[in-house]
């Protein structure tokens, strides 16, 4: 993976003038990084033999991960758009009642909390413009 | 020596009036509120109490915005040590052993360490700040680019010689880092490197979404999804306490880490972020047994924690001696002074006696507030963790999500850290370290310059670098270490104490 992201990274910096080692041009140094990860990530795939086998790793997180991810990265999107209290509100339902199977009391109460005591401190106290929903909540 | 005491009496006759006294206090609690939020380091609370303090006298705007600074310095290092989130690159090593150490039960300690580390590191701070302030200005005055080149090399090849894992795997990410760093507009062509048409990207990425997603996100993503959620924790209150075995471990780390922190703190540019860096690996070093570091070592708390806020201590020595400001918050500092009319540089202390003695007499009673307020406050912040992980975790990442908006406002820091958050979660899971990846992230933009314009500064000649003293002298330092570091690696039937204790990989 490091070797292909060195790959990558030399590849995309081909529109930067390079220069020389006396002057310098802005590819210069992304070039010299991508050679040195690139230089790391042989050597470590070299070594890779000696190291626990791939097979032997334990996923057992990862389908909740996963969810967890991709619930945030809905939120994230819906964020400027439905405003930060009402998505808050959703990511926290989702994630307590849903996937943890919380009493609906306590996830009602703490969804509905958070939202509105964060966006009290931080937008109103701290004046950090938070997203807000087209309805203005 | 005289006049300095004389000096010191005057501020203590100001600092110490009850008025002060309550603003050092708002300061201080302000500061720790604004720090614990990640995003909102001491910049961004200096920033926007900026303007409450145009109506108050210059000390006390000054005695405010201080508490501020050390406030959110402190602030920083809470929610690293118990929700593994570093509001900063400062906090990055701070959360490696402190949330290791909250995981073990041992959250009290590790915020006590750091409550009390990070006063005797400021208290440190401000004897240096005052007895050695125009010596120190002026060798930092000597810290041109190809010293400053030096330094941040310095910083990367200490960073292989304290790698505790493999570190192959240590430079890979250190690499990565820096390739991140990368992104954004190049300061000496103009050229927009790897920003794809975004223009939120031109300004590079910033540390603390990057921080957040590797640390933070990628914490719950491995936590959350385990067959056994994490036990609740209900500490008591003895167990809040450090033993004297803590106290004995952390006298060493914290007197090391606040003379490093300090001196590292002094030199202009935003050089404090690698005092912790260095003070942790220093410290790995150092220790009998470094393969405690990573599973809760104390001594991986009060090293960085002290030289974090020790530098913050000495980045105000070219600030208050030559009124120049050498980082972010000094700047903002000085124009906090200079919006009531008073010039800062070095007639200052001839000029205004007053704001200058009155200052640093308020740093001391700023530390001390710190310590009164935090100390009690640390049973009240542990109670976090009697909160089940089923409803801490989804108000940890709502946390870590509006955190990193407030950074720039921008959706795109959000976006950033969950990337990271992805990224930090399969790097975790083939045991790769992350904290090189920040470090790397904030030395790439700064070592790119310094080397561009010592080159510049020499016609391209790289002999700059040994025809200065101080930079060959780091230079020197740097390779000598690198060259220890690699030794095992060339060598390999002569083992270093890494592979005595299993960590080497290679």
């Amino acid at each position: 993976m490091l070797v292909a992201f060195a790959l990558y990274v030399a590849w995309a910096n081909r529109v930067y003038p390079v220069g020389t080692v006396h002057v310098p041009g802005p590819g210069f140094m992304p070039l010299a990084l991508a050679i040195f990860l690139g230089t790391m990530g042989l050597l470590i795939a070299v070594g890779g033999a000696r190291s626990r086998p791939l097979i032997e790793m334990r996923w057992t997180e990862a389908k909740r991960a996963v969810t967890i991810l991709i619930a945030a990265v809905v939120c994230v999107s819906a964020l400027e758009v439905v405003g930060y209290r009402l998505t808050m509100m959703v990511l926290l339902v989702f994630l307590m009642g849903v996937i943890e199977r919380k009493p609906p009391l306590m996830v009602a109460v703490l969804s509905i909390g958070f939202p509105l005591l964060s966006y009290y401190v931080v937008a109103d106290l701290l004046l950090v413009p938070l997203p807000r929903s087209p309805w203005g909540f | 020596m005289g006049e300095t005491l004389d000096g010191l009496l005057l501020g203590f006759s100001i600092a110490l009036q009850p008025s002060i006294l309550v603003y050092a206090f708002v300061g201080c609690i302000l500061g720790t509120l604004v720090g614990m939020m990640p995003g909102l380091g001491p910049l961004a609370g200096i920033s926007l109490l900026l303007p409450a303090t145009f109506g108050l006298n210059p000390i006390i705007a000054m005695v405010v915005l201080g508490g501020v600074y050390y406030g959110a310095m402190y602030g920083g290092s809470t929610t690293s040590i118990l929700m593994r989130i570093p509001g900063e690159a400062a906090s990055v090593m701070t959360c490696i052993d402190g949330y290791a150490m909250t995981q073990n039960g041992r959250a009290g300690p590790a915020l006590a360490i750091a409550a009390i580390g990070s006063f005797f590191a400021g208290t440190f701070g401000v004897l240096g700040l005052m007895l050695l302030a125009p010596t120190l200005a002026a060798w930092a005055l000597a810290f041109g680019a190809p010293e400053f080149t030096a330094l941040l090399m310095m910083g990367l090849f200490i960073l292989a010689y304290m790698s505790g894992g493999s570190m192959l795997k240590t430079l890979s990410m250190a690499g990565l880092g820096l390739l991140l760093g990368m992104i954004g507009i190049d300061q000496m062509s103009g050229f927009t490197r790897f920003t794809y048409g975004l223009v939120e990207l031109g300004d590079g990425i910033s540390i603390v979404p990057v921080a957040v997603g590797l640390f933070g996100v990628s914490e719950i993503l491995l936590t959350a999804g385990q067959e056994e959620p994490p036990k609740v924790q209900k500490p008591k209150l003895r167990e809040l306490i450090p033993s004297r075995e803590d106290f004995r471990l952390s006298v060493g780390p914290i007197g090391r880490g606040s003379l490093l922190g300090f001196l590292i703190g002094v030199i202009p540019g935003s050089a404090h972020i690698i005092s912790s860096f260095v003070s942790y690996g220093l410290e790995r070093r150092l220790s009998k047994h470094p393969e405690r570091f990573g599973n809760g070592a104390i001594e991986g708390v009060a090293g960085p924690e002290s030289a974090n806020n020790a530098a913050s201590s000495g980045a105000f020595v070219p600030m208050l001696a030559l009124g120049i400001p050498t980082s972010p918050i000094t700047a903002v500092m000085i124009a906090a002074i200079m919006v009531h009319g008073i010039e800062p540089g070095p007639l200052l202390i001839v000029d205004q006696p007053e704001l200058f003695w009155g200052f640093v007499a308020s740093m001391y009673v700023g530390n001390v507030v710190l310590l009164i307020l935090n100390l009690p406050m640390v049973g009240l912040f542990v109670n976090l963790l009697r909160i089940p992980y089923a409803y801490l975790y989804p108000c940890i990442l709502a946390f870590c999500i509006v955190g990193c908006f407030s950074v720039n406002n921008s959706m795109m820091d959000v976006w950033i850290m969950l990337i990271m958050g992805a990224v930090g979660y399969g790097l975790r899971k083939f045991d790769y370290d992350l904290a090189p990846v920040a470090l790397g992230l904030v030395l790439s933009p700064m070592l790119e310059i310094s080397l561009g314009q010592s080159l510049a500064m020499s016609a391209g000649d790289y002999t700059i670098f040994i025809e200065r003293p101080i930079a060959t002298t780091m230079f020197a330092l740097g390779l000598v270490l690198f060259g220890f570091a690699i030794k095992p690696l060339i060598f390999k039937g002569k083992k270093d104490w890494r592979s005595k204790v299993g960590l080497e990989g290679e």
